[in-house]
Parts: structure tokens; sequence; C-alpha cells
């Protein structure tokens, strides 16, 4: 770092309110505004790992357990919708394109930093909502939550007695946060570049951002006003998903998974950036094929876009249209495998330091590449037919979004943290959790494969023992309390290290980007002088990669 | 690019950071949000391009007994209404304060007008005997519309659904309109800086066009 002489981290920012909490929550320091999506994220993301514990804890052994079929579809329910609209969708661009985004270009904040807290706040506000359904309950049965999985596939959810409104206002609610979050990253990328960062000078964080933005941008407001319709539906019957007064249930499916399948872009793709800062930096070795992991990048939100009704192929579409959405699924692959071959190659002859996030994102190669496969095997309409609906669908979601975007997460929480709180985390401990994070995750999901390949179907209570499901499911379950093990132990290590680990240097991994660049933790306004670029962004033969 | 000796990605540059508020990045901000607008009520159009398509002939006789003269002053008073917003950006920028206050508080009494001729219209279709009821009250469902065609069940549906989510926009447009006016007076809105005024215009205008789509497809259609 250049400047001499000391400057007063974010963290130390002189007090403006008394009452201490009000000077993070009223913050509009996009750095404060981040650090608060990772504790509210964070503290959903264990609620619902607990959830789904009990939920394989349910299927260890045939027959029931802990409860009854009844409160398993509302458990399922709730892990879904509070793993995938309070932590996967959000967590990403929230905590650390909040952050880092805004560093990384060179910029002093986003462009509205206010709209920025109040996208904070409609996500607690989204939040309380979904929370509140689940815990308040509704009037037909003392426990809360709705049961239609996070689908609210119709009649179902028009029928369902459970607390399924006030679930989807939540999941609207929480869809116009990501939205102004989206509109204030687009517009921060386009107007406050520093000096000279051309489009293709972005790191690729940033490019995946601004990819993931323009998805949610366009992708959210149909399923927004789709998921209201459906409120409408249960509180006003307005008809247009009742086929009783003419209207047709599948829409409501179209309108959902063209939103909904877009979305898993949207968890994926910022993960897929930051795994691309963590390769390049443990490997001190520029990114093999900078354009075309840029050029895939808009590839798959592109493409991903034609795909959705390969969630549908059961409803009875056309064949021509089952046939064209199975294309553009193959489709999709050609890009993602693009960015795993890079990956490959960017490791080839660099020198690789296997610290903690290199290892998550080695993890995240591994489970994602079986994630991608076996969405492949989902495409394909003749296998589809078997497997629709079985835990093989279960497995290769969990595989894709939790094996690829949450170690993902992991992988950035472990390579940032020296960055936002200025201390490095345990590397023994974060070790340590990564193994049995990668054990137990495969040891959980791997069996699943297996499971719907036999038939079991998935968000079943309850299976009838047979010969061949009974050790296998075992083996799943025992995955799942190795998984959780090593998740909040690795949770632990971050909270302790937050306050005893060891001071960290402003580029404790010799990274290029400009957030290696600034102070650690960075100052309120991140630079002293606006930065201006001068070579590619990877470029690790410049004494590497640090400047002065 | 002197500094650049040992060819690192970045220099640090000596110009310290400029405060400035980016008009730009406001408009630009504005205009992807309008974006979304079109979005949520293109999910809505494309469920109508869907019913329409299946039910062309219900359609056509649901549709023909929608009021079209009432649609169409409902369309010139929203029109005009874009005009005198219009007029209100371009008297602010030349210092005519009152001319713009003016012109608001005009746009905002078309907005009235229009709401409260859509009350009419929509009262005169509950009295046909045409309503949604809530599922609370689920026994008392219009026998007049439960008995209509189910392609007619699903016009109105949709009709109600649409014409209310725009109403919506309007009532909201009200809204931002008195606090535009505020500004006006506090001299937060100026000569200088009329992006406020300018963005609820292009709010203004987005439901306009929002509206200029629904009228021909709901009053139109025979």
């Amino acid at each position: 770092m250049s400047s001499s002489h000391a400057h007063t981290s974010y963290l130390d920012v002189k007090d403006k309110y008394q009452f201490k909490p009000l000077n993070w929550i009223l913050s509009v320091d996009h750095k404060r505004i981040g650090v608060m999506y990772l504790y509210t994220a964070f503290a959903f993301f264990i609620v619902a790992l607990l959830i789904g514990v009990t939920i394989k804890l349910e299927k260890m052994f045939p027959g029931q357990q802990i409860y009854g079929p009844e409160f398993y579809n509302k458990l399922f329910t709730t892990h879904s919708v509070i793993m995938i609209f309070l932590f996967i969708i959000p967590t990403m661009p929230s905590i650390f394109g909040n952050f880092f985004l805004p560093i990384m270009i060179g910029a002093k904040d986003v462009s509205f930093p206010r709209l920025n807290l109040v996208s904070y706040w409609i996500y607690v506000l989204g939040a309380g909502i979904a929370v509140g359904g689940i815990v308040l309950g509704s009037p037909t049965s003392l426990i809360g939550g709705a049961d239609t999985g996070w689908t609210f596939t119709p009649p179902n959810s028009t029928l369902s007695g459970s607390a399924v409104s006030s679930t989807l206002l939540a999941a609207f609610i929480l869809g116009w946060g990501t939205i102004l979050t989206a509109i204030n990253f687009i517009v921060t990328i386009h107007r406050m570049r520093a000096p000279n960062m051309k489009f293709l000078k972005m790191p690729l964080f940033v490019w995946t951002l601004y990819v993931t933005s323009w998805i949610q941008l366009i992708a959210t407001p149909v399923v927004g006003i789709t998921l209201m319709l459906q409120v409408m539906e249960r509180f006003m019957p307005i008809g247009w998903f009742d086929p009783t007064k003419g209207g047709d249930p599948v829409l409501f499916q179209h309108m959902f998974w063209i939103y909904s399948h877009p979305a898993v872009y949207i968890m994926i793709l910022p993960a897929m950036g930051a795994i691309s800062e963590v390769i390049t930096t443990f490997s001190q070795k520029a990114i093999f094929g900078y354009f075309s992991m840029v050029l895939s990048t808009v590839g798959i939100a592109a493409v991903g876009y034609f795909v959705w009704a390969h969630h549908m192929f059961l409803t009875g579409m056309s064949e021509v249209a089952q046939f064209v959405f199975s294309f553009f699924t193959f489709l999709v692959a050609i890009p993602t495998a693009i960015k795993v071959f890079n990956w490959t190659a960017t490791l080839y002859k660099g020198s690789i330091k296997l610290d903690s996030p290199m290892l998550f994102a080695i993890g995240f190669l591994f489970n994602f590449s079986i994630g991608g496969f076996t969405g492949l095997f989902l495409g394909a309409l003749n296998v589809d037919v078997q497997l629709h609906g079985t835990d093989f669908v279960v497995a290769h979601f969990h595989y894709t979004m939790f094996g690829g975007a949450g170690f993902g997460i992991f992988a950035a929480v472990h390579y940032w943290f020296p960055k936002m709180f200025g201390r490095i985390i345990n590397e023994g401990v974060a070790k340590l959790s990564f193994f049995l994070v990668f054990i137990g995750f495969n040891v959980l999901y791997f069996p699943m494969f297996i499971l719907g390949v036999y038939g079991m179907p998935r968000r079943y209570h309850d299976y009838v023992s047979r010969d061949f499901f009974d050790p296998i499911q075992k083996i799943s379950s025992v995955g799942a309390m190795i998984l959780a093990t090593g998740v909040i132990i690795m949770v632990l290590n971050w909270i302790i290290s937050g306050s005893r680990g060891k001071k960290a240097s402003d580029n404790p991994w010799g990274g290029t980007t400009l957030e290696w660049k600034v102070e650690t933790p960075p100052t309120l306004f991140n630079f002293d002088k606006v930065p201006t670029v001068v070579n590619d962004v990877y470029d690790y033969d410049a004494k590497g990669g640090l400047h002065g | 690019m002197s500094n650049n000796q040992d060819g690192a990605f970045f220099y640090l540059g000596t110009s310290p950071h400029v405060e400035h508020e980016d008009k730009e990045a406001a408009k630009f901000g504005m205009w992807l949000f309008l974006y979304t607008e079109l979005l949520l009520f293109g999910a809505l159009f494309l469920a109508y391009a869907v019913y329409r398509s299946i039910y062309p002939k219900e359609f056509e006789i649901a549709a023909s007994h929608l009021d079209r003269t009432v649609g169409t002053v409902n369309t010139i008073v929203l029109l005009f209404s874009s005009l005198t917003v219009v007029i209100a950006i371009v008297a602010i920028q030349k210092g005519n304060k009152m001319l713009s206050a003016f012109m608001l508080i005009l746009t905002m009494a078309c907005a009235f007008t229009f709401l409260i001729i859509k009350t009419f219209e929509w009262k005169a279709k509950f009295d046909s005997g045409i309503f949604l009821v809530p599922q609370s009250n689920i026994g008392e469902a219009s026998a007049v519309l439960s008995a209509l065609p189910q392609g007619q069940q699903v016009f109105y549906g949709l009709y109600f659904v649409m014409t209310g989510l725009h109403a919506l926009h309007v009532i909201i447009g009200i809204g931002i309109f008195i606090v535009i006016l505020v500004f006006l007076f506090r001299d937060i809105i100026h000569k200088k800086d009329v992006v406020f005024l300018e963005n609820s215009g292009l709010y203004w205008h987005i439901v306009d066009l929002i509206w200029i789509f629904l009228f021909p497809l709901y009053y139109l259609v025979v």
C-alpha cells in the first residue's frame, strides 16, 4: 500500500448514533451493508441446514421416526424456501457483490447507496414475512409454513390449507429486493468504473455479477407477478390457474419456471465468478481464456432463458416443444464446460497453493462437474421420464446448488474474509472443516442418485423397507450429520477468527485485483485516489501483481 | 503511464474522488426499473395471449360487453395527462415554477378522473352481476359469472386483475406527483436539477403506455 499514514477502516468509522447498532442498520456504506447481509443470510442458512438434517434423520429408517408426513411437508418446504430465497439467491450478489464490486472497479460506493440500504430492508421484511408465516402458522393448522414445496404448483397451492399465501408474498417482496440490487449493480458498473477500466478489463467476478444482475432484472418481475396472482387465486379466486373457471394450471408452471430456471443461474454464476478469482490467485497464473470466460458467462445466461420447460416434460407439452427445450438444455452444457476446462487449464503449470479457499474451489470443480453431467441425464427426454420426481433430481439439484454455488460461497468467504474483517481465518480448522463438508456432502448426496434410479420418489415422508433401499438411505443420513458438523465447525471458525485471528496484511493471497490494493480492512471511501487501470486484470508477472 | 515501470495492473492516480451527483445514473436506473415494470405486465399480456388463443370466440363476446366509449374517454384523459407532465418538465427547465406546479396538479386531476371513470365502469359490471368474491365468502359467488362459459370467466378474471393492477399504478403515480409537488415548492427540484421530475414523468408515461395496450386488447377486440 502506497499510503504511509494510518487510515480509519470502515469498521471503526466514527459513530453517528448513540445507540450502536443504528450505525450499522442505517449505514449506506456498501461494505457495512454487505456485512449485514452476511450475518443475516448465514443465520438463515444454519436454520435451514438443521431442518435439512432432521429431514434426513426422518428418512434414516423406514417408518415414522420423528414427525408425521404433514409436518415433513412443511419442513422440506421451509428448508427450500429459506435456502433458495433467503440464502443462495441473495448471498453472492448481496454479500460479496455489495462489498467488493465497487472496490473491484475502483469506485468508492455503488451508484445508489440509499437504494442499496432499502434493498437490505426489503430483504429483511421479506425474510420476516417468510419466517413469520412459518412460526405463526395459518388458521387451519397449528404448525405454520407452506406444504407445497418451493415450486407452489397449483392446484395444490390453491387448495392447500397451509400458510402458502404468506410464503408467496415473502418471495414476491424478496424478489423486489434483488431487482433493486440488480439495478444498482448495472448502473454502478456502467457509470462508476475507474478510468481505463474497460469492460474487458473487469475482474471475472464483476462480469458474473453484471450478467447475474441482468438475469435478475429480466426474470424476477415475471415470477413476482405470477406469485401474486397465486395469492389472489387463494384470496379472491380469479380463475387464471383454475381449470373449473377456464384457467390452466400448467400456465402457472410455465410462468414460474420462466424465472425459476434462470434463477439457478442467478445462484451459480456469481459463484463461478468467485471461483475464477480464487483459482487464478491460488495458481498465481492469469486465468486461461479470459474472453471465453466472459462469453460463456453471457452464453449461459442467454441460453438459460430457453430451457425452462425441461422442468415440465411430463406435463403433456407437444413433442416439438419437448424436443426444443431438451436441445437447449444440452446446449447450455457447452459454455458451462468451457468454464470448467478454463479453470482446469489455469491450474496447469500454475504455482498452486492449497489453502482453504482453493480447497473449496477444487471441491466446487469436483461437485459441480457431477452436478452438470447428471443435469444432462435429466435433460434427455426419455431418461427424464424415468428420473423425474425422484431423489435423483434432488441429488442433481444439491450437487449444482450446494456442491456448486454453496462451495463457491464458502470459497468466497475464506478468500475475502481477511479483507473484510482484517483477520486471517485459522487455516488448520478451515482445512478440517473443508474435508468434513466435502466428504459429508458426497456421502449425503451421491447415494441419492442411486436411490433415485431405483425409484425413490422425492418429497416422500416414508418408504417401504427394501434390501437395497435401507442401507443406502442410512449412508445418506450419516453423510448429512458429517456435513452439518463440518459446516458448524466452519462457521464457528469464522466467528472465532473474526475476533482472535491474526491480523491480515493488505494482500495475504497475492491477488491482482483492486480489492487487494486497498487497505485491510478498507477505509470508508475505499481509495484515497482514483485508481487508473494499466494492464490486464490478471497479470501476475508484474512483480507478483503487487504495486507500490 | 509513467507510473507503469513495474507493469502492475493499476497505478494510483493523483486526482482525489470528486463529489458529484450522477444524473445520468439516476435516469439509467429509472429506465431499468421501467423495464421491470414492462416485464411485470408482460407476464400478464402473455397469459392474455394464451387464453385468447384458446378462447377467441368467448373473448370477443365478453369484450363486446365492455363500454367502448368509457374506455376511449379514459384513453384520452390519460394521453392528455402525459402531455401535461411533459409541459411541467419543460416549464421548470425554463424556470417557470408556477406553470410547472399547475401542470402537475392538472396531471393529478386527470389521474383522478381516470380512476373515477374506472370506478363507475367496474361498478356497472358489479351491478350486472359480474364480480369476484373473496375465498372466505365463496358461497356468495356471482351466479351470473359462474353461469358464463369458461372462456368468458377467464376473460373477466384477466380484465379485473390487469385493469386493477394498472389502476394501482395510477394511484401510486398520484402519490409520486404529490411528493414531486412538495419537492418543487421546497426547491429540491429547480431549473438546474429536474431529474426527479423527469423520472416520475417517465414512470407516468409507462403507466400510459400500458393502458395503450390494455385499451385495444379489452375494448377493441370485437
